[in-house]
């Protein structure tokens, strides 16, 4: 009897301690989270070649912070495929990190959530003030009217990369500057087994930055000015259009390519498969795929007037990360201070030479390490003809529902089945219809 | 003949009974040792309503919410929509509610085929298992590996085999067997739909062979004996003693394979990711691409709840007419 009363004593026990620590778990990791101590969570995005890459790019440097100012941080470097819904949890459940980096295109979604610290006045002049900021790079930083709900980290452009043996084997003298010499060349380069050109065809994300481009240059927004959904207009079915005849009607892109959603035509790429890619900032992950880099070249995306600009002639949207404080952070002075480390002029140089992207800090971009050819084509979209993807709060639903459709097109085209202007109006109008409705 | 079998789990049940029913034999003046086993049960209690009906009983109050991103923040700012959620999910002629119908009729197709070939495998491999040969136990064990591997990994490594350009499936049928003009495409357009009732399948049979060949231990040799000299063939064997020998079993089998198919989401999502091709669009996945790609977590959590219910008339429907009969059974 003994036994099975302490038997039973123990299991009341355990069963009040479980229940206690069930819910109590929020609290302590709240407490390690954004406790007032010492200690900051930051969440970063995979920038480098690999998860492994970014944490050794990142510890040598989030220890120099807590060498200058004593604040402990704790680094989880989230890949892209979790990230949003990482965030969303966070945002819901108010239990996340302290400072994260957000994709730019997502900041005004992530700012309707109400989950991120407004960048007001106040705390701009926290981390050095607002206009040591590229204007560019904040154009992105959440819906217009509103106070930014995230600081430019690091700024990225398209462009066209080139495999320079190829191109000389096939008698090609120069990188094309329009699409319709994007594809001529793409006729010759398209032999032996090997395709023109890569595309991510299984990545909505990719196809959505992708058809906004090619959206710009028809003279579509996806969205109208008061911010309703707007895909189905002629010049956004003809950019769609566009973009999957280079697999459908050109036969310059590889049917495989269309069930790509991993970077493959980056591997791709970097074995000599495909001789060109539309990509932002892929130097690191060619290196990583054991290219050599004097064996690609980059050249502006294509325009339709081969001299890339405003309007009609824009060639990129404004890429890149932004870094967020979480509203709930228990930290707020800590979190400020972080930020203003990582958008300091020091390790924003040291940063973006790692990954080969841009500093969006106007005195960090004059080094003359960020003047190499590559460093410069970029700088170059970003400054003139670069355009931010629609800050409305509806841009993540937009990237899956637009993105899955130029998926469903893609596999389509790589079935043999035939890609029509009706085809693609009616997936774009599916599309428009599964939009929250306004 | 069906007695046989079903006496035993009624004489299990008997025996687990027994703990419970020691006390209350010194039962006067005892409340505490009467009280035990519900103190025993209790942790379990607790974290069951923790860990599963709490969580489902937010989720009901959720699809009565219009909970959209601008209020995931704070649940309770949402504003009420009463029906509206379910109005649009049901509105089968609007885009949302038609992808929805065929998400769900694409599943039950899915489901009736893998439950269905997992349970032939299953049966199938289970009564050739019976006879004592060389190589039996390995075999068994082999056999049950697909079980054994945690589910993400084995799903992962199907869809670098079902990679269209350098995957093994292709390799074998294209390259080698020279089956078709250019290869096919698995994890994209209406071959996706084959491609998951194989993993689905390679997956979930192991299960009904395991269960089945436990059910088959319960048979009496000699009643195959008796059977053999009154010149009964294998065929007759399976049909009259095997497969009556095996309903109650096949009761709980068919049901569990039944459930967890309908509800597979790791499978869907590991081959396919987000965006899964509209031929294999299992309603779990399409559940979740309601609500957390679109962030509209009130339409996805009246989806959840018709889902819910759906499952629940099935089950309960399904568990009378089994019972019923089995009663009948027993009468008889």
């Amino acid at each position: 009897m003994r036994t099975i009363r302490a038997a039973a004593a123990s299991a009341v026990t355990l069963s009040l301690v479980l229940t206690a620590a069930a819910c109590g778990g929020g609290s302590s990791a709240d407490g390690s989270g954004s406790g007032g101590g010492k200690t900051l969570t930051y969440w970063a995005s995979n920038q480098g070649a690999s998860l492994e890459v970014d944490k050794k790019v990142l510890q040598p440097e989030l220890d120099r912070f807590e060498k200058e100012t004593g604040i402990k941080v704790k680094l989880e470097v989230i890949p892209w495929s979790d990230l949003l819904n990482r965030i969303l949890t966070a945002a819901t459940s108010g239990q996340g990190p302290d400072v994260l980096n957000i994709g730019n295109t997502w900041s005004a979604s992530l700012q309707s959530t109400g989950a991120l610290l407004p960048w007001d006045a106040k705390n701009f002049e926290a981390i050095g003030g607002k206009d040591r900021f590229v204007d560019s790079a904040l154009g992105s930083t959440g819906a217009t009217g509103q106070d930014p709900a995230a600081v430019p980290l690091y700024s990225m452009a398209y462009a066209l990369y080139y495999n320079k043996k190829m191109f000389k084997d096939a008698g090609i003298a120069k990188p094309p500057a329009t699409w319709d010499e994007l594809i001529a060349d793409g006729k010759k380069l398209s032999k032996d087994g090997r395709s023109a050109i890569g595309v991510e065809g299984g990545s909505l994300a990719n196809n959505i930055h992708q058809v906004f481009v090619m959206g710009k240059q028809h003279g579509a927004d996806f969205f109208t000015p008061d911010g309703k959904a707007d895909f189905t207009s002629d010049g956004a079915v003809a950019a769609v259009k566009q973009y999957v005849d280079l697999m459908a009607a050109h036969k310059i892109v590889a049917p495989g390519n269309a069930e790509y959603a991993q970077n493959q035509s980056l591997a791709d790429f970097a074995k000599d498969r495909t001789a060109m890619v539309l990509w932002q900032t892929p130097g690191t992950t060619f290196q990583a795929q054991g290219m050599n880099p004097d064996a690609w070249g980059v050249a502006p995306a294509p325009v339709p007037s081969g001299a890339p600009g405003q309007g009609r002639q824009i060639n990129s949207m404004v890429a890149g990360i932004n870094l967020a404080v979480f509203k709930n952070t228990g930290n707020k002075d800590g979190a400020l201070k972080f930020v203003k480390f990582m958008t300091g002029d020091q390790e924003q140089k040291t940063l973006n030479s790692a990954y080969g992207s841009i500093p969006p800090v106007k005195a960090a971009q004059q080094d003359p390490a960020f003047d190499t050819p590559t460093v410069t084509v970029l700088k170059q979209t970003l400054a003139t003809s670069a355009a931010a993807l629609p800050q409305v709060p509806e841009e993540s639903q937009f990237e899956t529902v637009v993105g899955t459709a130029v998926k469903e097109l893609f596999a389509d085209a790589a079935a043999g089945r035939p890609v029509t202007t009706e085809s693609v109006r009616a997936k774009l109008d599916k599309a428009q219809q599964q939009m929250p409705k306004k | 003949m069906t007695t046989t079998a079903i006496e035993k789990p009624h004489g299990r049940t008997g025996q687990r009974h027994t703990p419970g029913a020691a006390p209350r034999r010194r039962r006067p003046g005892r409340l505490r040792a009467r009280g035990l086993p519900y103190l025993l049960l209790l942790p379990a209690l607790l974290l069951e309503l923790l860990v599963h009906l709490l969580p489902m009983l937010i989720g009901i109050v959720m699809s009565f919410k219009e909970l959209t991103q601008f209020f995931i923040r704070d649940w309770t700012a949402a504003p009420w929509t009463g029906l509206g959620n379910y109005a649009v999910s049901v509105d089968f002629d609007a885009p949302v509610g038609e992808a929805l119908l065929k998400s769900f009729l694409t599943t039950c197709l899915f489901t009736v085929c893998s439950v269905g070939l997992c349970w032939l495998l299953g049966a199938s491999a289970a009564v050739f298992m019976q006879e004592t040969f060389r190589g039996r136990g390995f075999l068994r064990a082999l056999f049950l590996v697909p079980y054994a591997l945690p589910v993400y990994a084995a799903v992962i490594t199907w869809a670098f085999m079902f990679q269209r350009d350098n995957g093994l499936v292709n390799h074998v049928l294209h390259d080698q067997l020279g089956i078709g003009d250019s290869p096919a495409f698995w994890l994209i357009g209406d071959n996706a739909f084959v491609t998951l009732l194989v993993v689905s399948v390679w997956k979930g049979w192991p299960f009904a062979f395991l269960v089945l060949m436990a059910g088959l231990q319960n048979v009496p040799r000699e009643i195959y004996e008796a059977a053999a000299l009154d010149g009964a063939g294998m065929w007759k064997q399976i049909r009259h003693i095997t497969l009556p020998s095996l309903q109650p079993v096949n009761q709980v089998l068919v049901l569990m394979l039944f459930l967890w198919t309908f509800n597979d989401f790791n499978t869907p999502f590991v081959l396919f990711g987000k965006a899964a091709p509209e031929a294999a669009d299992l309603i779990s996945l399409h559940i979740y691409q309601s609500s957390f790609q679109t962030w509209n977590f009130g339409t996805g959590s009246a989806m959840s709840v018709l889902l819910l219910l759906f499952l629940l008339v099935v089950t309960g429907a399904y568990l009378l007419l089994t019972t019923r009969g089995r009663r009948t059974g027993d009468a008889s």
